[in-house]
């Protein structure tokens, strides 16, 4: 921390934060800790800051952004809003495609940083939100879509910055867990631990929507993100609402962090991770991505009441 | 070895409208044998040449099937398998 030009010169460079509490008890067994990367501290208080910028100057460089153009994107929220941070400090106009169920806040968010919002239908999710952003992008050629499932500085942004950063703070780390969206996180990371520790284990913890979000219409509408590269990942997780809010509420009671839902999921996907090593009474150090504060869900109940209750509502809502 | 498994909407055509099915197997191929000889036509929504389809994902309690040796992979009694297909996240 210290002085900066500007709000975008304070992107990444976010702590690491051990979880004494919720770290298994190993008694004289190999130690098997957690540790916290916290997102939250970027700009916009989400991980997607790191993305968003970095798509931004890499269509700089390549000329595709010139002054005054409008940036368009397909975003659940935390890209949009990173974008509209950057686009705001930069001076370029934002159009964000959104899925209609996502959180209230982030929608508030988006219009008060002054992006315009187009809604896509509910059901399908993001699938929508891609397939309305790129209809869009045909029917106005001089909008740039910097698209983010598939514009490989996405992927460089965590290559160049999250991994580095974890590398250091953690140079005995054994696994890395992070929420499968874009799958810039996992693959940008992933890439970089990999060439400097070939036997890390890279753990993608991915949102198990309610029913609506998967209603395609047929299998070949089924998305896979361009960036996805399955060979860096050596484990998945589908992880449901219910685990996601009860790990959430975890993560808060034991240790005082007030995360997002989707660290919720990725913090069950760590546990269990966890487990197999006390089994296995192998040391592990196990990192994951806290990607968001609880802020922007404070709306949908997640963080008081029967967990149940709160979990219901979260079906047919992009939680993550 | 019975599992429950549980189908996404996109296939309940092929189970009459269930969510979920019982099955047998040891293997994820065997539950996928096993479902198609009751609900024929399924398996070939799942699989295609031999491997599990591209935008089909399958979780044996909550773990990807593919990082645990795809259709190979171990399946226990009392085990759930999850059929989702793949869609957007971000």
């Amino acid at each position: 921390m210290g002085r900066y030009a500007s709000l975008l010169d304070t992107v990444g460079s976010t702590p690491l934060v051990g979880l004494p509490k919720l770290s298994p008890d190993t008694g004289d067994g190999p130690p098997v800790r957690l540790w916290a990367k916290l997102e939250e501290y970027n700009p916009t208080g989400s991980i997607k800051d790191r993305p968003a910028l970095a798509m931004i100057e890499a269509a700089e460089r390549d000329g595709r952004l010139t002054r005054g153009a409008t940036i368009l994107e397909p975003t659940s929220g935390n890209t949009g809003i990173a974008l509209a941070m950057a686009a705001k400090v930069k001076g370029y106009g934002l159009v964000c495609v959104m899925p209609e169920n996502t959180s209230e806040e982030r929608k508030q968010l988006l219009r008060a940083f002054g992006a315009r919002i187009v809604y896509s239908p509910a059901a399908g999710g993001s699938n929508e939100a891609v397939r309305v952003a790129k209809e869009l992008a045909e029917q106005n050629p001089d909008w740039v879509l910097l698209y983010q499932y598939g514009n490989p500085a996405n992927v460089q942004a965590h290559y160049e910055g999250t991994g580095p950063e974890l590398l250091k703070d953690l140079p005995e780390i054994t696994h890395f867990v992070a929420g499968l969206g874009t799958t810039g996180t996992l693959v940008g990371v992933g890439r970089y631990l990999r060439e400097h520790k070939p036997d890390v284990q890279i753990i993608a913890a991915e949102p198990r929507y309610g029913e609506l979000v998967y209603g395609l219409r047929n299998l070949d509408e089924g998305f896979v993100p361009e960036l996805y590269d399955e060979q860096v990942l050596t484990g998945r997780y589908s992880v449901g609402a219910y685990d996601a809010l009860r790990r959430t509420r975890e993560l808060l009671e034991l240790e005082g962090i007030f995360a997002g839902i989707s660290t919720g999921a990725v913090l069950h996907a760590a546990l269990a991770v966890a487990e197999k090593a006390v089994r296995a009474k192998k040391r592990a150090d196990i990192a994951f991505v806290v990607a968001d504060a609880g802020w922007k869900y404070l709306s949908t109940g997640a963080y008081v009441g029967a967990l149940d209750e709160a979990a219901a509502k979260l079906d047919g809502q992009l939680w993550a | 070895m019975a599992v429950t498994v549980s189908i996404p909407t996109i296939l309940r055509t092929h189970t009459g409208g269930q969510k979920s099915v019982e099955a047998s197997g040891s293997t994820v191929l065997e539950v996928i044998d096993d479902i198609e000889s009751r609900h024929s036509g399924i398996k070939a929504r799942l699989v295609k040449d031999d491997k599990l389809h591209r935008f089909i994902n399958i979780y044996v309690n909550d773990e990807d099937v593919r990082f645990a040796g795809g259709l190979e992979a171990k399946v226990n009694d009392g085990d759930t398998v999850t059929i989702l297909p793949a869609v957007a996240g971000g």
